[in-house]
């Protein structure tokens, strides 16, 4: 790989980085700004305009805690957990193409640089492998700190990872299937077409990949590894200052992260409808560089529109729904997601074997059938006396 | 026993699959939740916007002086009885010749304390004074301090200024914050 191109790789990777980093700070300040409005109140105003410093002033509290170590725990693995956690979160932005690419000219040499860290033909299998990686940050960290809250914050997020990741799995092989393809990018053009979307032609696999998604991050209503009504802290129990800090930092660039893998996955990634005939336009009007340059920073501008609304999703169903209790959590997930996903490869397999894409809404019409027809059946709502 | 209508049955009923299913739920829930988003926040600014108490608040402590500008205080000390926190003690002298447009009556409170960390705002003095003396002003309240020797409120921060008079305003001339909607409707 020559030099330029090295150069072009190295920036965008540092811009990522940056980017990940900045998003994650601010996805804070959005929590408690959306946690406030959501709740009539008004959040976070004193720190800057409108609360906009927020970030920096919470980091600089976090940084001036005292950072405590308790003396009975695994000292080197308790440092480790938090580095664990942040590293993993980190590593997942890496294959994520965030648009189409640009062109530029070194040295009377044209490039053409996706705007992506690594363009790799198993970008989704990659973001898995380093997602599974990243339980074991809460597990390292909930285990060495000698706390039993701690621990029993950490086998729930193992638990509750490794059965909800089977379940993502499960749904994304009908969008492989339909692809043909582990590239992120590849499938991302598979989706040109607005009414080829995946979130179009995999509803139900839509529906059950958010959820496991929301149960991957530990966010509401699946967020028992660090259910405070229950668990003190969960596994961050006896973390304090930066270490809980990287924690409560991974989970929100987590959550980021997840954002742009659906935004991917179902909604067309960084395309947009009629992108095609602005692209054509504007390559028309302003020539081959430019026009395409600028067609790439309004598709970068429309995925991050998309990841910011999942982002705002996940906070929006934060504080609407309250938690579940374990063995929900467990029946839904074994019970109802995996045989839903496996059936929904099986008949998006069918329909592909008769060129028909749209297979998946099969088993949505049926179920919502099925849940009409039990809502009209239902008995009236029978009241039974409370004993006194 | 009923003591509201809000009381409801708890029914533990099967649920039907559409309940099973949670997401009829979820989205109404999603729903209600968005409409909160848009809606205006009753939140009042605390120190940039303050919201009126009412005429009947109980915060600044003053010593009232009478029409001509004389201290109506006689220092009897029924004030000083009748405070459950002993927040207040005073020195009683007597009037010389020449004070009487400074002192309405014979005697008159040469000290007058108040201990605001002792001080409960229980509006006791304000009934047990004879003289209408003194009150707990309703606009006004005791600001922080920092220090102890900022604690004892002496005449100097007491007796009223008789370019600053307080008038304990009726509801006509109530001033509520716009953000307090039922104060908005019950005054105006």
């Amino acid at each position: 790989m020559d030099l330029t191109i090295l150069t072009a790789k190295g920036i965008i990777i540092l811009v990522i980085f940056a980017v990940t980093l900045g998003i994650a700070a601010y996805s804070t300040y959005a929590e408690r700004k959306v946690a406030a409005f959501l709740q009539d109140r008004i959040g976070p105003n004193r720190a800057g305009p409108w609360g906009l410093l927020q970030p920096i002033a919470d980091a600089g509290k976090m940084f001036f805690k005292e950072d405590f170590i308790p003396s009975q725990a695994s000292k080197w693995l308790f440092i480790l957990g938090p580095c664990l956690a942040m590293l993993t979160a980190l590593m997942s932005s890496a294959v994520i193409p965030f648009s189409d690419t640009i062109r530029f000219a070194w040295n009377k040499v044209n490039y053409e640089v996706p705007i992506q860290a690594i363009e790799i033909n198993i970008g989704v299998l990659y973001i898995f492998g380093v997602v599974s990686l990243g339980v074991y940050g809460i597990m390292v960290g909930g285990w060495a700190s000698n706390n039993k809250f701690s621990l029993l914050g950490a086998i729930r997020a193992a638990s509750q990872n490794i059965s909800y990741e089977i379940a993502l799995g499960l749904s994304l092989i009908a969008i492989l299937m339909m692809t043909g393809s582990l590239s992120l990018r590849a499938i991302i053009n598979e989706q040109a077409t607005f009414f080829e979307w995946n979130v179009f032609t995999q509803p139900l696999g839509f529906v059950i990949f958010l959820t496991c998604a929301f149960a991957e991050c530990n966010r509401t209503p699946f967020d028992l590894p660090e259910c405070e009504t229950e668990l003190v802290g969960g596994y961050h129990t006896e973390y304090s200052s930066m270490k809980l800090g990287f924690y409560l930092f991974a989970e929100y660039i987590n959550m980021f992260v997840s954002s742009a893998f659906i935004s991917a996955l179902y909604f067309g990634g960084f395309h947009y409808p009629f992108m095609s005939v602005v692209n054509g336009a504007l390559e028309n009007s302003l020539g081959a560089v430019t026009g395409h340059n600028i067609g790439t920073i309004i598709s970068l501008v429309v995925f991050f529109g998309k990841i910011f609304f999942f982002i705002f999703f996940f906070m929006w169903v934060r504080w609407t729904l309250p938690r579940f209790r374990y063995d929900q959590l467990m029946n839904l997930g074994w019970k109802t997601f995996i045989p839903l996903a496996i059936l929904n490869v099986v008949i998006t397999g069918a329909g592909l074997l008769y060129n028909f894409k749209y297979s998946s809404w099969l088993i949505a019409i049926v179920m919502i059938v099925l849940a009409v027809m039990s809502t009209s059946r239902a008995p009236k709502r029978e009241v039974i006396p409370q004993q006194s | 026993m009923q003591l509201t209508n809000r009381s409801k049955q708890v029914s533990n009923k099967e649920m039907t699959l559409a309940e099973k299913m949670y997401l009829p739920a979820v989205i109404s829930g999603l729903a209600i939740t968005i409409s909160h988003f848009f809606r205006k926040k009753p939140t009042i600014q605390y120190p940039e916007v303050k919201r009126y108490l009412g005429p009947i608040y109980r915060g600044h402590h003053i010593l009232k002086r009478d029409e001509q500008g004389r201290e109506r205080c006689t220092a009897c000390g029924l004030c000083a009885v009748a405070c459950p926190a002993e927040a207040i003690s005073m020195v009683a002298a007597e009037r010389k010749k020449g004070e009487e447009n400074l002192y309405r009556e014979e005697k008159y409170a040469a000290v007058y304390e108040i201990n605001m960390l002792r001080c409960i705002f229980c509006g006791l003095c304000e009934e047990a004074c004879p003289k209408q003396a003194v009150y707990l002003r309703h606009d006004r309240m005791v600001p922080v301090f920092l220090e102890r020797d900022e604690v004892i409120y002496g005449k100097d921060r007491l007796v009223e200024q008789m370019d600053d008079r307080y008038i304990r305003s009726n509801n006509s001339e109530v001033k509520t914050t716009p953000t307090e909607p039922s104060l908005t409707r019950a005054a105006t």
